[in-house]
């Protein structure tokens, strides 16, 4: 780690006032080609599908069967979506807002007390409760469907949303609890010890101090649940029945059996299924991939 | 965690703490929708149990049947070949995305934004669009091949390409996570280590070798890990595009488990199934810990 030293002692003597003219040329120079043109290469693979599930849905089912999805819609047509929306998509996207509210509100009221119970208690039990939810990350859904059916049914809760939404947030916890156990790391114990001398209770701490500090941990908490929740397609699958209870993604899914030679009516399904999810994504895209970004830690 | 901030963290004052009691509620609701039911798939297994009534103790009968049981080897070994394709193909393609994207510059912030969007649709609305566009008769591969001339490419119909379509499909799905996992560790590494570099006289070539990557360890742990434990349990796709199919030719043991407990209502020989993928996943979890040092959690800073 030489080489550190002498680059932070010997500062390199910046040219004076570079012109608009080096500057640019200066740009160009240090331009990765390679890198740009193997970029333009993925731009295709994620575009070109992107643009035949945008195009197509514009398109009447005949015009898709002679001409393709790749073909420019020559007709442009809104039918695809009335005919979407009379199958019930509205109540599908109700219950799936439902499920997603409910989760992320379990989330986040469970998981912030232990992140706090974690970073600030001393006793021994609150850090086997951490090493406890550090397991819980390699328990797969999908290996527990069979056991969660059955505790659901047990419950009598089969075919309701809270069936869907009570294993969905328990298994968004160990994921949400590790973000936000960094997150709360970060706060300084001066500031706890400035509050315990005032008297502050440990409630009003977590309340004045601990969220309003943690916000960037809850923020991609609340994203990463909610992205999990609206997208969630087992637990839909396998405890609910009825058309009332149904999500979007089995929806979709049913939908399949509808819509077997109707491309560009399935195609008009996927895309508004993601709408709200493109809609957050163009009004807050900063948030949301900070937000994903945190759940690969710090 | 070092040891001094531990001490320092016991002998601070005990008023103004929060105790155990605090993290209880969410331990307990944790505890019974996801271990509670790690327990019962153990105890399952060793149960007959169509879905309705109760379970039947049967002893080891469905795990006598599961050494016997050819479609579990095969599923086996699916499963680890969608594994370890899908990790191949995927690592690179996301370091390499993600170590661009993490330069500033106006072209990169654009184009990542579009590489973004695969994101936000739901693996059940990924597998309806590729289903939809490799359709062989009015998908791409019609289109595409009427132009190149050729005919009834179906992409899914046969056991090889069946396979490397799925393979493609997770990557084209799940690639943008990882790329943004690597963009986020590459934009932690230090300037100033690229900087030395340079004056060193290292190419942009070496300092992605002997910088960039071994910066990226903890990063590519983690990556690797979720894409593991991601392909172990892969699903959904698997339902919606072939079924497991043509055949069982993409049977892999998630989808066995699935048709077993919830098609053939063969529950208990399904929690047998759904055990031996709990192992497989933590086992795997373990293994690249291990092999990476990820549990010592050494600094990438050492020396600065």
């Amino acid at each position: 780690m030489n080489s550190v030293a002498t680059a932070q002692t010997q500062k390199v003597p910046l040219p004076l006032r570079p012109s608009p003219w080096t500057r640019l040329s200066k740009r160009l120079r240090s331009a990765n080609y390679p890198a740009g043109v193997a970029s333009l290469f993925w731009l295709a693979v994620i575009g070109i599908p992107l643009y035949a599930l945008v195009a197509s849905t514009f398109r009447k089912t005949s015009d898709y069967l002679d001409q393709g999805p790749l073909s420019v819609p020559s007709n442009p047509t809104f039918e695809n979506y009335h005919k979407v929306v009379d199958m019930g998509f509205d109540t599908y996207f109700i219950n799936t807002v439902i499920v997603t509210v409910c989760t992320v509100a379990i989330v986040v009221l469970l998981s912030v007390p232990i992140g706090y119970a974690v970073v600030r208690s001393t006793t021994r039990s609150t850090q086997r409760v951490f090493q406890f939810f550090l397991l819980g990350l390699a328990i797969p859904a999908q290996a527990v469907v069979i056991p969660v059916f059955l505790i659901i049914t047990e419950l009598h809760m089969y075919d309701s949303l809270a069936a869907v939404i009570l294993p969905s947030a328990a298994f968004s916890m160990p994921v949400c609890v590790l973000i936000l156990t960094g997150t709360m790391r970060d706060i300084s114990e001066e500031l706890y010890e400035a509050m315990a001398l005032e008297g502050v209770s440990v409630a009003k701490m977590l309340w004045y101090l601990t969220i309003p500090l943690s916000r960037s941990g809850l923020s991609t908490v609340a994203i990463y649940t909610a992205i999990q929740a609206w997208n969630g397609f087992l637990f839909p699958l396998i405890l609910t029945q009825s058309r009332e209870q149904r999500v979007l993604t089995l929806g979709l899914y049913d939908f399949v059996g509808e819509f077997r030679v109707d491309a560009p009516g399935m195609l008009t399904a996927v895309l508004l299924s993601a709408v709200p999810l493109f809609v957050a994504y163009l009004f807050a895209r900063r948030a949301l991939v900070q937000g994903l970004m945190g759940v690969g830690g710090k | 965690m070092t040891k001094s901030t531990d001490q320092s963290r016991r002998t601070g004052p005990s008023v103004g703490r929060p105790g155990v009691a605090w993290a209880l509620p969410g331990v307990l609701y944790f505890a019974f929708f996801a271990v509670l039911p790690m327990i019962l798939v153990a105890y399952l297994s060793f149960t007959e149990w169509n879905g309705l009534g109760t379970p039947e103790f049967v002893g080891t009968d469905n795990w006598e049947r599961l050494f016997s049981d050819s479609l579990m080897g095969q599923s086996l070994w699916l499963a680890f070949l969608l594994t370890v394709l899908t990790w191949v193909v995927q690592t690179p393609l996301a370091l390499l995305i993600g170590v661009w994207s993490a330069g500033y510059q106006r072209n990169r912030a654009l184009l990542s934004a579009i590489f973004f969007l695969p994101l936000l649709l739901s693996s059940v609305a990924i597998s309806l669009l590729w289903r939809t566009l490799i359709d062989p008769n009015f998908g791409l591969p019609a289109q595409i091949g009427g132009w190149l001339g050729i005919d009834n490419i179906d992409l899914i119909g046969q056991s090889d390409t069946a396979l490397y379509t799925l393979v493609f499909v997770a990557t084209w799905q799940f690639v943008p996570l990882h790329s943004l996992l690597y963009q986020g560790g590459a934009r932690q590494i230090p300037q100033s280590l690229y900087d030395a570099a340079s004056i060193d006289g290292a190419g942009k070539l070496r300092q992605f070798f002997h910088i960039t990557l071994p910066q990226l360890r903890n990063t590519i742990t983690t990556s690797s890990i979720l894409m593991v434990v991601g392909a172990l349990t892969f699903f959904d796709t698997v339902l919606i595009m072939t079924q497991g199919g043509p055949g069982t030719d993409t049977t892999i043991t998630p989808y066995l488990m699935y048709q077993t407990g919830f098609k053939s209502y063969e529950m208990g020989y399904g929690s047998t199934i759904a055990f031996v993928l709990v192992i497989m996943a933590t086992a795997a979890s373990l293994v690249l810990v291990k092999m990476t040092g990820f549990g010592a959690m050494r600094s990438t800073r050492e020396g600065m």
